[in-house]
């Protein structure tokens, strides 16, 4: 897939991010885009993720974490367009609906974005794809709790900086 | 078998089930799960009740920090324990199939042993309503809720 890093200017940090997420490095999700309104993560396929031994399909809770990391992570980047902070936001809820099953062999994207940023809460939606995101494999609705920026610690904070510790 | 270990072709739910009933012994319908295996999930059964485990486990974890796990590890555990639930109960032939599932976190995920039960709300003939709890330290603090649908045949 073809994407522009330099041409969005949150995507160092987005990556910084997800790559500080065990789980993440575990699933080798790859930060494409990111910017003030979007996030784009890749999921590569593996065969370690398979929910339906039948078919291959991976696991519906693979497809969650992506959402759930792509959600966060907008939340991440809008915060830190609007107030040049970082803030590190627990969900509150997240709902996915499965379209259809994501073909075997083939990468996932997560596309999401932050819609609206209230003083407390912050609120995404999210769209798993593979060939077209006009062909979505889930789609996803959430909410997140905004905490003070004080709460993150600060080797977490030169990690997300890409400072040097 | 693939060089995955994975069986290939049609898996035998019907007997997989009534193999895991005689045995008393639900653990094996998870090793034909690779998923079930990455995250490291478990699950017994005391009388007619499963329950279904998550042994802590530094790869589950999101927030190094706290540290937490990940909630797409505690959604994708809670998915996992639905659906082996209807296998149990349904007599299915299949795997079911997610239609949508909706979690609610309560509390922050710790890195201890998560511990998970559901309870089949409706069972239709082609839609399955499950709701699941999940907890940590005390059943009665639950760190999510969620509910799920899927479709049976």
């Amino acid at each position: 897939m073809k994407t522009n890093p330099e041409f969005f200017p949150l995507t160092d940090l987005a990556s910084r991010f997800v790559d500080q997420l065990v789980q993440c490095r575990r699933l080798k999700l790859g930060v494409l885009e990111a910017s003030e309104h979007h996030v784009l993560i890749e999921l590569p396929y593996n065969k370690a993720l398979i929910g339906y031994p039948e078919t291959g399909v991976i696991h519906g809770g693979v497809i969650t974490t992506l959402m759930d990391t792509a959600s966060g992570t907008a939340v991440v980047c809008s915060i830190f367009d609007k107030y040049k902070s970082l803030e590190l936001s627990p969900t509150l809820d997240l709902r996915v609906d499965y379209m259809k099953p994501a073909e075997p062999n083939k990468s996932v994207y997560g596309f999401a974005e932050c819609y609206k940023l209230s003083s407390s809460v912050a609120f995404t939606r999210a769209i798993a794809y593979q060939d077209s995101i006009d062909d979505p494999i889930a789609h996803a609705v959430g909410s997140f709790m905004r905490i003070s920026p004080d709460m993150v610690g600060e080797p977490f904070r030169r990690a997300l900086m890409g400072e040097e510790s | 078998m693939s060089e995955t270990g994975i069986p290939s072709g049609q898996l035998n739910v019907k007997d997989l089930v009534k193999k895991a009933n005689e045995l008393n012994d639900f653990s094996h319908l998870l090793e034909h799960v690779p998923y079930a295996q990455f995250i490291g999930m478990q699950v017994s059964r005391f009388g007619d009740e499963l329950v279904f485990q998550l042994p802590a486990k530094d790869d589950n974890i999101g927030n190094p920090t706290l540290p937490a796990l990940h909630g797409g590890v505690i959604a994708g555990f809670m998915e996992m324990s639905a659906i082996l639930q209807l296998m149990v109960f349904m007599q299915a032939t299949k795997v079911p199939k997610v239609v949508d599932f909706s979690i609610d976190y309560l509390r922050a995920g710790h890195l201890k042993d998560s511990f998970a039960e559901c309870k089949i709300t409706r069972q239709g003939r082609r839609v399955a309503n499950v709701s699941i709890n999940c907890w940590q330290t005390n059943r009665k603090a639950l760190i999510a809720t969620a509910r799920a649908h899927f479709l049976i045949e």
